[in-house]
């Protein structure tokens, strides 16, 4: 398999401010095969989100061309699911009630796909609570199941697990590799957590600021089972670290 | 004092012990007053006297009938501003051009407060009921209104966002992202609305009236009664108080993912 699910050629994004205008993104190209797991790193306000942005058809406004299954983006999509960095579930409707709310109205079965996606997430019995109760890992699980039910081919997820503790996190970068081996969803995780980005990542896409442009895209060879602790990863992750670390002495080098 | 259930008893009886002695303090107070002959029966009868007249008005029914007959009025003129006040509401906050349409007029309509409307009201309506329901419509139409569009204005843009990642129709969204999130200002709206009217309802009593609170008040004065005044003045106090009451045990119950 070797289509690309996303197709980017030569994409400009300029951004006004103050009546000048601003280059956001410059001349990314880019192709994502179907079934691959993606991360995206760079430094904040290097345009890493809204690349993600474009790719789920929330940023229309830009230049080049942009590619889902061969078809131009012009908008959202069922198909392209997006788990946001909060969790996003509306505060007024439980939680099965939030994910009917984004199941398609032809949708049969829907109380069957809401129980099925919360399992699947390891969720059970928190059908009818609201999202006030719900730790915020257990939300951002059924903020990931409510996009898992509408069965998704592509997943974008920006900084999905930013706002939650270490531990919850591993966890939950676990469920997601889970998930990615069990439903071949291709998955796009936009992050500035080196560790996480090599641990998911097939390829991590490291990306330089003003403009926002990929520097450097790292094949990384995954350990199967993945490990935390192997020098295989330690030797991956120290690489993207000097892409940073490297940036930061030469600037103070020159400024001396 | 230590046993949880003692503990538990013991905080009520301190709410309730804290939220009463003020009101009782003032009761003393005012009692004491008049029993030293500071302030004269006549500017300030004793409570009891104030009860008194309570206990003669409810035994001939005068007391009751005056008040069914306020809330009554109030109740009228209240749907129906809220039936007008909640449409046009959320017109104005779905629609901008809607919005940019009715804004001048009322904007221009909303400083004129309900009091200056009763001379307009009298000649257009007369003295009948139907003057002293425009002028409450006109005093609870706005609070409704006005909080009903800033709580649909102030709606988080990120659950927007999400609707348009699920392709989510406009109808559903409506339904499940707009009403709801504007609720909690819908509710605080309904809340000053209903004491607008009150106010309203009493203020167009005092004017043009043969019955309710309102008129009550009017009559006291003209029998040189200030304790059928300071009575009628404390039941539109507490009247106002448990409509109020009503209104936030009902926000609370429909507002109930806070």
């Amino acid at each position: 398999m070797t289509e690309p699910i996303i197709k980017i050629e030569n994409l400009n994004k300029t951004f006004v401010s103050n009546n000048q205008e601003k280059p956001v993104l410059k001349n990314i190209d880019l192709a994502i095969t179907v079934g691959e797991f993606i991360s995206i790193i760079g430094p904040s306000g290097c345009g890493k989100s809204t690349l993600l942005r474009i790719i789920g058809g929330l940023d229309t406004e830009f230049k080049g061309t942009v590619q889902f299954e061969n078809k131009p983006i012009t908008g959202p999509g069922r198909e392209r699911g997006f788990i946001f960095q909060d969790h996003r579930l509306l505060p007024w409707l439980t939680v099965e009630e939030n994910i009917k709310f984004s199941l398609p109205e032809s949708a049969e079965n829907v109380d069957d796909i809401v129980s099925k996606n919360l399992e699947i997430v390891g969720l059970h019995d928190v059908k009818k609570n609201y999202p006030r109760q719900l730790s915020g890992g257990m939300a951002q699980r059924v903020a990931i199941a409510r996009a898992l039910s509408n069965q998704p081919k592509l997943l974008l997820l920006d900084e999905p697990f930013g706002a939650l503790d270490a531990i919850t996190k591993i966890h939950l970068q676990e469920e997601m590799l889970r998930l990615w081996e069990l439903e071949h969803i291709t998955m796009i995780i936009v992050t500035h957590d080196i560790d996480e980005a090599v641990y998911l990542g097939q390829r991590v896409i490291v990306m330089n600021t003003h403009p926002g442009s990929i520097k450097h895209i790292y094949n990384v060879e995954q350990s199967v089972p993945r490990s935390r602790t192997s020098p295989d990863f330690h030797c991956q992750r120290d690489k993207i670290y000097q892409e940073f670390f490297e940036e930061k002495s030469q600037t103070f080098f020159y400024n001396i | 004092m230590k046993e949880v259930a003692t503990n538990h008893y013991g905080k009520i009886i301190k709410y309730w012990s804290l939220y009463w002695i003020f009101p009782i303090l003032i009761l003393f107070v005012w009692k004491g007053t008049t029993i030293l002959g500071i302030i004269h029966n006549y500017t300030l009868p004793a409570p009891d006297k104030v009860i008194q007249t309570a206990v003669v008005l409810t035994t001939n029914g005068t007391l009751a009938g005056n008040i069914i007959i306020s809330i009554l009025r109030v109740l009228e003129g209240f749907i129906i501003a809220l039936a007008a006040a909640l449409t046009i509401g959320i017109a104005a906050g779905l629609s901008v051009k809607f919005e940019i349409i009715t804004d001048f007029v009322l904007q221009v309509l909303k400083p004129i407060p309900p009091i200056a409307w009763i001379p307009l009201a009298i000649l257009w309506f007369g003295i009948g009921e139907a003057s002293k329901i425009y002028i409450i419509f006109i005093g609870a139409f706005f609070p409704i209104f006005l909080n009903t569009l800033d709580g649909i204005k102030n709606i988080d843009k990120k659950y927007i966002e999400l609707a348009r990642v699920y392709e989510v129709p406009q109808k559903r969204v409506i339904k499940h992202i707009i009403l709801p999130g504007a609720l909690p200002f819908i509710m605080t709206g309904t809340r000053l609305g209903l004491g607008s009217a009150w106010i309203c309802v009493v203020a167009s009593e005092m004017i043009a009236a043969t019955s309710g609170v309102g008129y009550m008040l009017m009559d006291g004065r003209d029998l040189s009664r200030p304790d059928m005044v300071i009575l009628g003045m404390l039941i539109i106090g507490i009247v106002g108080k448990f409509m109020d009451d009503i209104l936030k045990k009902l926000s609370n119950r429909m507002i109930k993912w806070n």
